[in-house]
């Protein structure tokens, strides 16, 4: 079965090869048949690996193979190749097996739009890219899928073109990406040359891995900490998560793959993938803890003040993929992985949910203009409460276990602290309340919308439906893969990454800045109790039951509480919801910055500079023609005039010259 | 200083003449009156050649001249021959109006 | 030489003439005037070439010049003012300021010119002709050897060059 790896990401290219060349003359049915059927066969592909992975002992789990040598350049040697470890194998489950489900959903959900084709195209061009970054084998071949990933994500985004807002979100996203990439291109090719001066010419993960020790540390901190830049841009971590929120503009189904599941988490899978690198290099694990943590709170504050269903979810979406940096920023790679696993259910869910709602409700998008969709949408309501439950960490679904793990590895691992830990459990806090504010304002109380809109509330057709009931069931079930030691389960998934990872505390204050040495000071102090997990695990519980309680409390039983939360701190209020005017900064800052520049240099290089250059060359040559023709009168006795001239500075000369000779030899 | 008083003063003598030759050909505008002008200039330097030759008991300056004169009877031939034409054409003698080649 | 010997005499008064005369000849409106004083002007030449010691220049002067040439001159301005009239009369009085820089520049070329007369001493090899042996053999018969002995080559030369420029000259004037 090794040999058939490759098989994974050619199915969608294919799906997306045949529906491209046949899409004018096929119908509706069979270009969504082809595509939904290309991401099953790979899905099947992949289960089928993974019960071989299952039957092999763990040293054993790794297949490669190398398909075609692309670079052959001296010593370099870049081929096309596939790995399929424990990492990726996930990782192709997740993307195949939710990617399934969004494609069925999206069937339903796109049938009326008239680029349905075009939809399902880069629907499977998308999948493919990001089969591609997951099983590559090589620095450059995942660089190829994460490109492709950024493409497919700008035409998707931007997939109702002639709307100026879609267009302009999809361009946004594309060059926020952009300043990522170029990290992170900075990143490998300076991994790239400090192998090099080693003498290792390589680019693949193996030849990586193995050699990873001849680096030394303050190259390694900074290839780590360009790769983590790259990492910033596509999974949307502070500064560059501008685009996200924007990103919404796409169609529902494309948030969910590709905002919620898949693409976002690319950052996360690149850390786990290389963390052996960032392992060697402290400062960065920190950095990247820190980053992470904050982005969680600062996403999470921002979605109190907003309305828009796909806006909250958007924020939420970095909020949550704040929670699996600090996860891989504190060495646990597995949380990290397992919370991106479980992350891609029930968001995946809450994002077909929200296209559900919409869908019943004619397009509308603000909560305020909902409530009470309770009665009429039940499987709607029952597959989004069962989400809520799970993004919120209650016990028993998914993602209490592996929130949990996150926030336990943040107390305790050898680079956690306990601020980091204290910060991300009052964002996981907070989680849970903005979620259920949403949750009781789409679906409790009153109907607020208009009466066109109510007559017309009705639950999604089953090819919708049943997509949702599936993703639910994972959100309930996924998480006990990974149930911990503490109550009595195996870890198993902790335990299948195992060999990849390594211990969770290593290098722990080894080299780096004076700065953070401190910080680890104070973390070896207070660290490594293991009696602590069950006090901190209950601790997550109750600050999530609190805050739904609030929820509650503030959005069922006494709406007018908010409103008037709102006008007593309206300047605080305004800045939130105004989403503390980022994107005004960035805006005055790097848009109007560069746009001045550009007039700048137009004006004073281009126009002045090289047109000056041309047209003064031309304008000199014409001034000088014009004053020598004026020599040429056509009037002879001019003419004898020069001549005259010419003898009198003649003569002049020889007499001088000879008159001198002679007072010389006199 | 100089070697013999003569050659001084017909030295001078030539250049006066070749001056009011210049003069002349610079001021007047009948061409025919230029053309004279210009004869006047060749017989100046004519008489240079005389006047060395006579110092410094030579015949180059007698032979040289005999060659001026020669060039000079053709080129006024020549010379002649064209003014009729440009006056045929042109009906005029006015140096002034002869201006085809004005840039 | 002394001024008040004969020859001096001559010699100035011949010069004064030229002088005299050629400035006439400059300044006359009506350009047979100017040919007549220029054919004065030759007269005047042909005197002191003589004086000079070249008699056969002086008298080829009066030839090739005043005979020949001049009367070339008279002819065409007879031709040309029969058709014309009175040319001149319409002269505009001032000239362009180039003329007048010109002017100004040829009278500093006199003085150039007088300059290195008076500084600069003939210092060319005395030649094998002094005034007496020309004299008693005459001047004639001496270019003459000279012309058809050492300077043949140039001799031919001006004879094709007046072929040339008889051809030429018909040529030019030619009507179709």
């Amino acid at each position: 079965m090794a040999d058939y790896i490759w098989l994974i990401p050619l199915f969608p290219a294919l799906g997306f090869i045949i529906n491209s060349a046949f899409s004018h003359r096929a119908s509706k049915t069979f270009v969504a048949w082809v595509a939904c059927l290309a991401i099953f066969f790979s899905f099947l592909t992949a289960v089928a690996i993974f019960c071989q992975f299952l039957e092999l002992p763990a040293a054993a789990r790794i297949f490669e193979r190398d398909i075609y040598t692309w670079i052959n350049s001296g010593e370099l040697r870049v081929p096309i190749g596939f790995r399929i470890d424990a990492l990726s194998i996930i990782m192709c489950l997740v993307v195949t097996g939710v990617g399934f489900l969004i494609h069925v959903y999206s069937v339903g959900y796109m049938h009326d739009d008239p680029g349905f084709k075009r939809f399902f195209i880069y629907l499977n061009l998308f999948v493919f890219m990001m089969l591609l970054l997951v099983t590559g084998n090589n620095l450059l071949l995942m660089f190829v899928g994460w490109e492709g990933v950024g493409l497919c994500s700008y035409l998707l985004i931007g997939f109702w073109y002639e709307k100026d807002s879609a267009a302009n979100a999809g361009k946004k996203a594309f060059i926020v990406n952009r300043v990522g990439d170029f990290g992170f291109l900075l990143g490998v090719f300076l991994l790239f040359v400090t192998l090099g001066s080693q003498g290792i010419w390589t680019l693949k993960f193996t030849e990586i891995e193995s050699h990873a020790h001849l680096i030394n540390g303050a190259a390694v901190t900074v290839i780590t900490l360009l790769l983590f830049v790259g990492a910033m841009g596509k999974s949307a971590q502070i500064p560059l998560y501008v685009w996200l929120p924007d990103a919404m503009e796409g169609p529902t189904p494309v948030s969910s793959l590709i905002h919620a599941a898949t693409m976002v988490t690319a950052g996360v899978y690149m850390i786990a993938r290389l963390n052996y690198l960032f392992s060697m290099a402290p400062d960065t694990m920190f950095v990247i803890a820190l980053v992470g943590v904050l982005t969680a709170f600062f996403a999470a504050s921002i979605g109190f003040a907003q309305y828009d269903i796909k806006k909250i979810l958007a924020y939420s979406t970095i909020s949550q993929l704040g929670f699996m940096f600090l996860a891989v920023g504190v060495g646990a790679y597995g949380a990290g992985i397992f919370h991106l696993m479980t992350h891609a259910f029930f968001k995946g869910l809450l994002f077909l949910g929200a296209g559900s709602v919409m869908h019943a409700m004619s397009g509308e998008l603000d909560i305020r203009k909902m409530g009470g969709l309770r009665k009429k949408t039940p499987v709607t309501y029952w597959t989004f409460f069962i989400a809520c439950l799970a993004i919120a960490g209650i016990p028993g679904f998914s993602g209490f276990f592996s929130k949990d793990e996150i926030l336990w590895q943040a107390f305790n691992s050898g680079h956690g602290h306990t601020l980091l830990w204290l910060l991300a459990a009052v964002t996981a806090g907070m989680t849970a309340f903005y979620m259920f504010r949403l949750f009781f304002g789409i679906f409790h109380g009153e109907c607020r919308a208009d009466e066109e809109v109510k007559h017309h509330i009705h639950e999604s057709p089953k090819v919708m439906t049943i997509p949702l009931s599936i993703l639910a069931f994972l959100s309930l079930v996924g998480g006990y893969v990974g149930i911990p030691h503490l109550l009595g389960g195996g870890n198993h998934i902790e335990r299948f990454l195992a060999p990849l990872f390594g211990p969770v505390t290593q290098h722990a204050a080894a080299g780096g800045f004076s700065i953070v040495s401190q910080a680890w000071a104070a973390a070896e102090a207070g660290a490594t109790e293991s009696s602590l997990e069950p006090f901190l695990m209950l601790l997550s519980v109750v600050i999530a039951l609190v805050g739904i309680t609030i929820a509650y409390i503030l959005y069922l039983q006494k709406p007018e509480l908010p409103r008037r939360f709102a006008a007593r701190f309206s300047r605080l209020y305004h800045v939130v919801h105004n989403k503390y005017f980022v994107d005004e900064f960035y805006n005055f800052l790097f848009v109007r910055g560069i746009l001045r520049i550009g007039a700048f240099l137009l004006r004073v290089v281009d126009i002045g500079l090289i047109e000056g250059l041309v047209n003064g060359t031309a304008a000199v040559i014409q001034r000088m023609g014009a004053k020598l023709r004026r020599l040429e009168t056509g009037d002879v006795q001019q003419y004898a005039v020069g001549i005259i001239a010419g003898a009198f500075i003649v003569v002049g000369f020889i007499v001088g010259y000879f008159i001198a000779m002679m007072y010389m030899m006199a | 200083m100089f070697q013999d008083s003569t050659s001084f003063w017909c030295f001078a003598l030539s250049g006066l003449l070749f001056a009011i030759g210049a003069i002349g050909t610079i001021t007047r505008r009948n061409v025919i009156v230029i053309f004279m002008c210009i004869e006047l200039m060749l017989n100046a330097v004519n008489l240079v050649f005389i006047s060395a030759g006579s110092a410094l008991s030579s015949m180059d300056g007698s032979i040289f001249v005999f060659f001026i004169m020669t060039v000079a009877a053709v080129e006024a031939a020549v010379g002649l021959a064209i003014f009729v034409m440009v006056f045929r054409l042109r009906e005029t003698v006015n140096a002034d109006e002869v201006n085809l080649l004005k840039g | 030489m002394d001024i008040t010997s004969f020859r001096g005499i001559i010699f100035a008064a011949a010069a004064l003439i030229a002088v005299l005369a050629s400035l006439l000849m400059v300044t006359r409106k009506d350009p047979i005037h100017s040919a007549l004083w220029m054919i004065v002007t030759f007269f005047a030449m042909a005197v002191i070439y003589l004086l000079l010691n070249a008699q056969f220049i002086a008298v080829a002067q009066v030839m090739v010049y005043a005979g020949a040439i001049m009367m070339l001159i008279i002819f065409v301005i007879m031709l040309v003012r029969m058709e014309k009239g009175e040319e001149e009369g319409s002269e505009k009085p001032r000239v362009s300021k180039t003329k007048v820089a010109g002017a100004i520049l040829a009278v500093l070329l006199f003085l150039e010119v007088l300059f290195g007369a008076l500084f600069y001493q003939t210092t060319g090899r005395l030649g094998e002709y002094p005034a007496g042996f020309v004299n008693d053999v005459g001047q004639v018969r001496t270019v003459g050897s000279l012309l058809y002995g050492r300077y043949l080559f140039p001799f031919e030369i001006a004879s094709l060059l007046l072929l040339v420029g008889i051809v030429g000259a018909v040529v030019i004037v030619k009507r179709k």
